[in-house]
């Protein structure tokens, strides 16, 4: 068994220039002598947006639940700035029919907020005209912009949001990730989000991080999409909503995720 | 009080009070899916039966401690991940069953009346079930009152309600107990094999009419109350079992409230009605 250290105090060694939220250092997880989480280094900072990308089973929702603190993990350091306020967005809830909750009372469902708050961050994510409207009409993106909006509600520094555009038809998708760069920058706050798409990510993400059990590469997307090999393949306006990230991996995997021994 | 010397206004007292706890804790049922794990639990107290009548122990523990013994069970076969949940549930139901009604036959010192377990007896009912339900229901109700808004948060998503501070797990094993408790308590009234039904039915049928988790609680209590007095009325009335009496009066407020198109009704109505003005 190897030892567990979590610490969520000084920060003195750090900060300085940047104010680091989150901080991980060679992170490991193992189930059943699996490695589900290998050796995971991450770091986001205040007003910065951090997509991890990655295939189905890379880890990645694993990886969020670690770092909220809602499963232990087996070595490795986790540092948090003191009493991180963080607003979470799970993967896709389904809300039964049989289940009578209005857009505004979800608002309340763990906290008691004022109205004029819960009013004030449905506008933020423009769904106030949603307030009375039963949950279980609403469209995926009107459901993810409503569970946005409550994040909000706890003034937070860090936003975690796990496939927020999950359910969302393509159009409301290059909106939405709109929409969370708009919040990101009249709110200040990180974002880490997790994305199963391996090509298409917001171009104001300001860093990209592709795990598959392991952080296999980490870089930033404006420097891809100026690459002439990127324009020549993807022939985007380097203005888009969307960027794609094109990148290389100095390895390949097995089928089991781990390393190959070929591997260069 | 003389009201209460009376074995058929004891019956309906019981059952009302019954109804009453039935409405919330039956909408937490229906809300988390959890219907047939009220059955098993239910199916299980034939089993309590039979250990409370060996022990000498009042009846409504007896049972009480076998349908909590048997989610406790549950919660270890859901462990493994060979087999299916409803497959588990459904071993465990009718093994409890079947167990009830061998432990039962065995001891044959003692007469237990059957049919009046399995589908409700209005004559069983004595002054102490009604001290038993009046009060492990105020407890029951009060307890169901400290956790609404966590059990609700819970109900919503599991993962977000963890992440906001919800103690999860201990919420879901109050919340066991509570079904435990309600399943012991409504068990001479409605019948073992029925029981589940009173949390169900009204809850379902008061979800038509409801804007608001708690309009459901408190409409599945009524719809449950009028069930309760309309079937023990009937049940006095023909000699038929109080149990299938009462299931089958709220079963038709289930018809009732679902063929009734509530929303075409009003729009028509309004629509209809407007050249009057």
């Amino acid at each position: 068994m190897l030892t567990k250290i979590e610490t969520t105090a000084d920060l003195s060694n750090i900060t300085a220039n940047k104010q680091y939220l989150l901080q991980t250092e060679n992170l490991s997880l193992f189930t059943g002598g699996r490695e589900l989480l290998s050796k995971i280094s991450l770091t986001v900072s205040a007003g910065e947006i951090v997509t991890i990308i990655g295939p189905n089973g890379a880890g990645k929702t694993t990886l969020l639940r670690v770092l909220l603190g809602l499963i232990p993990f087996d070595s490795g350091n986790i540092i948090k700035k003191p009493k991180l306020r963080i607003g979470y967005l799970p993967q896709k809830i389904t809300v039964d029919p049989i289940l009578p909750l209005t857009v505004g009372r979800i608002m309340n469902l763990t906290g008691n907020f004022p109205v004029q708050q819960i009013e004030n961050v449905l506008d933020e994510t423009g769904v106030l005209s949603l307030k009375n409207k039963p949950v279980y009409q609403l469209s995926g993106g009107e459901f993810q912009r409503v569970m946005l909006a409550r994040t909000l509600l706890i003034n937070p520094e860090l936003l975690v949001l796990d496939e927020p555009v999950q359910g969302v038809d393509y159009m409301g998708e290059s909106e939405l990730y709109k929409l969370i760069g708009n919040l990101r920058n009249k709110h200040g706050c990180g974002v880490l989000m997790v994305s199963h798409d391996l090509h298409v990510v917001m171009a104001s993400t300001d860093r990209v991080l592709c795990l598959n059990r392991h952080v296999c590469c980490e870089g930033e997307p404006e420097d891809v999409s100026q690459h002439p090999e990127y324009l020549r393949l993807f022939g985007l306006d380097s203005g888009s909503a969307l960027a794609v990230y094109s990148h290389h991996h100095d390895h390949t995997h097995q089928l089991s995720g781990t390393l190959r021994e070929d591997s260069p | 009080m003389m009201i209460l010397d009376d074995f058929f206004w004891r019956a309906v007292i019981a059952g009302m009070g019954v109804a009453i706890l039935a409405g919330p804790l039956g909408c937490f049922v229906i809300w988390r899916r959890m219907s047939y794990l009220g059955d098993t639990m239910a199916h299980s107290a034939l089993l309590g039966v039979a250990v409370g009548v060996f022990l000498e122990v009042n009846l409504i523990l007896g049972v009480f401690a076998v349908a909590i013994a048997v989610a406790l069970l549950l919660f270890l076969f859901q462990q493994q991940k060979q087999l299916a949940n409803d497959a588990v549930l459904g071993t465990l139901s009718h093994a409890s069953l079947a167990m009830g009604v061998l432990a039962i036959s065995l001891m044959s010192w003692v007469h237990v009346d059957l049919m009046g377990y399995l589908f409700g007896d209005i004559l069983a009912v004595d002054l102490f079930d009604l001290y038993w339900i009046y009060g492990g229901g105020f407890l029951i109700l009060l307890v169901l009152f400290l956790l609404w808004r966590p059990l609700l948060a819970l109900t919503f998503d599991n993962e977000l309600a963890l992440a906001e501070g919800v103690p999860v797990f201990k919420i879901e094993l109050v919340f066991m107990l509570l079904i435990a408790a309600v399943i012991a308590l409504s068990m001479k009234i409605i019948g073992i094999l029925l029981v589940t039904s009173l949390l169900i039915i009204p809850a379902s049928a008061a979800r038509r009419f409801s804007r608001t988790p708690e309009q459901m609680a408190l409409g599945g209590s009524l719809i449950g109350i009028i069930s309760v007095v309309i079937g023990l009325f009937t049940s006095m009335q023909f000699d038929t079992p109080s149990g299938p009496s009462i299931v089958i009066a709220a079963v038709l407020f289930f018809f009732a409230a679902n063929l009734f198109p509530l929303r075409k009704f009003q729009y028509k109505f309004f629509k209809d009605s407007w050249h009057w003005f």
